[in-house]
């Protein structure tokens, strides 16, 4: 059969987070080879479940399990997740001081990653690589670092929290074609508001979360046109979403 | 050369403004004086434990040297090569060989100040005298060494630093006890002159043991177009360390630059400031201090600086990362203006390692120790500070096997 194998499974996930609930039994499927895109009006729980998948020591789990790759992550620390192949682009990643860019492109890279090509496709300036981490980073060059260590890191499933917003039109440009290039051969998740990086990634299933499960699933341009037409106080009055409220 | 001695018997009672005060009777001034000997054949023990404060007994990358140990000015002198740039003499020596050396001497620093200046005014044990010659530039640096070999002891120095005008030196003093030595007091009196146009950078470490009682007492003096670039490393435990080292920029365009790095474990009390006061028209002064406290490690954090000239500047920057419950870091920044025009500014922070970084390097496949390790190594990363170029990689590796013991 032409059935594809998961690479990331989510079966009944609930998660506290300093004591509110903020995924509510939520199930999701990323068959591998795909990429799919994570809709939402704001606190409905996307970088919770992002989160969640990276295993941080804020979410806890009071149900479900999440697989990676056919092993059970559900209680691994983030580390050991990145190490089995799950890398992550923030949205807003925090400044260290002293900690160089370099010195977490190395790490990431082990010596196979091409320094030089890397920063041509991400526009990073190889100075860059001697600043400290985020410290002074406009914007765009936050979220150009961010993919420019994820391709260093080159995981099998890659997590975008938000890669197009506050970039101007020449860095979503790099940015959406870094990005595209990169999931051609890999799986992924990408969260957006706008949408504007869907101008350069090809995505094959958008979801799109309510209260912290996912309310529903589809084809990306349409369900992101609808919504992008109607708002998602259109979405709240759906029999389903109107449910998982009552529900809550 | 003891001046008012009389006052000093006075002061010795006197406990000093911070710092938790001492019974100096309860150290031992017994030590056998130790012969003079070529540096280079020191035992190797006491080798060893002068490299970790810097001291090279082979004196490779360094123009000369001081070595003293407990009372005994065991080695001092020039390298060769380097001969008539600078002159380096126990301060006994200094100031039966120069008469004009006493208008030096206790100048800076009060001797009655309080019972440590006292004690070092009435129970003088040497101490180094390096004159840079006028606009000489020694590319390498000095070095002079304080160590202790008895248990209990109290050594007390009072070093006299002159650079002539236009020259240009660096020295490293390192501050060591041997490997068998766990108590004692050191009390060391340090006047620095820097004259006109001279630079001179300072870089003192640290490395003393777990029940000692360490009191600095410095101050420069800084003339016209002076720089002054004082450094001080404590990695290592003490029982309790205080010092409030202050600089006078009276001279026109002056600069003092004070960088501190500490690292309090275990028990140690440490209290340790910089003063930098602004006098001259156009001088300016920044002060640098980074902080870890481990353990159950108590820290003072100071810093005063005081504008007295409409044309002044002055900056200090105090940081502190706490890694224990138990542990403490108080930061007191002071900040005094007493003209229109001055500018003198702060900023202070003291707090634990933000959980955020840590996941963010998780995310990126560091393990939570290494991530930790990272951060407290850029936060302690000295690399911005003035330090000489021989001492760089030197203090990282200190700083690194710090931070590892402390993990």
């Amino acid at each position: 059969m032409g059935e594809r194998l998961a690479i990331l499974t989510i079966e009944d996930l609930t998660v506290k987070i300093a004591g509110k609930k903020v995924l509510n039994g939520l199930n999701l499927e990323v068959p591998e080879g795909e990429t799919h895109v994570l809709l939402g009006p704001n606190g409905s729980g996307k970088t919770s479940l992002i989160m969640s998948i990276l295993g941080f020591p804020s979410c806890r789990i009071l149900s479900g399990r999440i697989q990676f790759n056919g092993t059970d992550i559900t209680a691994m620390p983030t580390n050991e997740r990145a190490r089995l192949g799950i890398g992550v682009a923030f949205q807003n990643p925090p400044p260290i001081k002293g900690v160089r860019l370099g010195d977490v492109f190395r790490h990431l890279a082990k010596g196979e990653a091409d320094e030089i090509k890397l920063t041509r496709t991400t526009n990073i300036p190889m100075e860059f690589l001697e600043r400290d981490l985020n410290v002074g980073f406009s914007g765009g060059e936050l979220k150009r670092a961010e993919i420019f260590q994820l391709l260093a890191q080159r995981p099998s499933f890659a997590i975008f929290d938000e890669p197009d917003s506050g970039v101007d039109v020449e860095n979503l440009k790099i940015i959406g074609k870094a990005i595209s290039e990169f999931l051609k051969r890999r799986s992924g998740l990408l969260i957006t508001h706008l949408g504007h990086i869907l101008r350069y990634v090809r995505a094959d299933v958008a979801h799109v979360m309510f209260y912290g499960v996912i309310a529903c699933s589809g084809e990306p341009n349409k369900i992101f046109n609808l919504i992008m037409k109607r708002g998602y106080k259109w979405c709240e009055k759906c029999p389903k979403v109107k449910r998982i409220r009552r529900k809550r | 050369m003891p001046k008012g001695k009389k006052d000093s018997q006075k002061a010795i009672r006197k406990p000093a403004a911070f710092g938790p005060d001492l019974d100096i009777r309860g150290f031992s001034r017994e030590a056998a004086p130790w012969p003079s000997c070529p540096v280079s054949s020191l035992p190797e023990d006491i080798a060893q434990r002068a490299l970790s404060a810097g001291v090279r007994t082979d004196e490779v990358d360094r123009a000369g040297t001081y070595f003293q140990i407990d009372r005994s000015a065991v080695f001092k002198g020039m390298k060769k090569t380097f001969g008539g740039k600078a002159e380096i003499l126990s301060t006994k020596d200094a100031l039966k060989k120069y008469r004009w050396a006493r208008n030096y001497w206790w100048k800076l620093v009060d001797a009655n100040m309080d019972k440590y200046t006292a004690l070092a005014n009435l129970r003088w044990d040497q101490g180094y005298f390096i004159r840079v010659l006028k606009d000489q530039k020694i590319e390498l640096p000095l070095q002079a060494c304080m160590f202790i070999s008895r248990e209990n002891f109290n050594q007390n120095v009072h070093n006299l630093i002159i650079a002539e005008p236009g020259s240009e030196a660096q020295i490293i003093t390192g501050c060591a006890v041997h490997p068998n030595i766990q108590s004692g007091l050191h009390v060391g009196i340090s006047e620095f002159y820097v004259k006109k146009d001279a630079k001179l950078t300072f870089t003192m470490i640290h490395n003393w043991a777990q029940n000692f009682h360490v009191r600095p007492r410095s101050a420069a003096l800084l003339e016209d177009g002076a720089t002054f670039v004082s450094n001080y490393v404590c990695m290592k435990s003490v029982k309790s360390l205080q010092m409030y080292p202050v600089a006078y920029c009276k001279g026109a365009n002056s600069r003092v630059s004070f960088n501190t790095i500490l690292h309090g474990a275990k028990n140690s009390y440490l209290d340790v400031g910089s003063k930098v006061v602004l006098q001259g028209k156009g001088s300016r002064g920044e002060v640098i201090a980074r902080a870890i406290a481990t353990e159950n490690a108590q820290i003072k954090a100071r810093g005063l600086l005081v504008g007295e000239n409409e044309d002044s500047r002055a900056h200090l920057e105090c940081r502190g990362l706490l890694l224990s419950d138990q542990a403490s870091i108080h930061a007191i920044p002071e900040l005094v203006g007493k003209v229109e025009g001055t500018e003198l500014s702060h900023e202070a922070a003291v707090g634990k390692i933000a959980e955020e970084q840590i996941q963010y390097l998780m995310a990126r496949g560091f393990s939570e120790s290494e991530a930790e390790s990272l951060i407290i190594r850029g936060f302690m990363n000295v690399g911005t500070f003035g330090l000489p170029d021989a001492l760089k990689e030197e203090i990282k590796k200190m700083v690194d096997a710090s931070i590892a013991g402390a993990l």
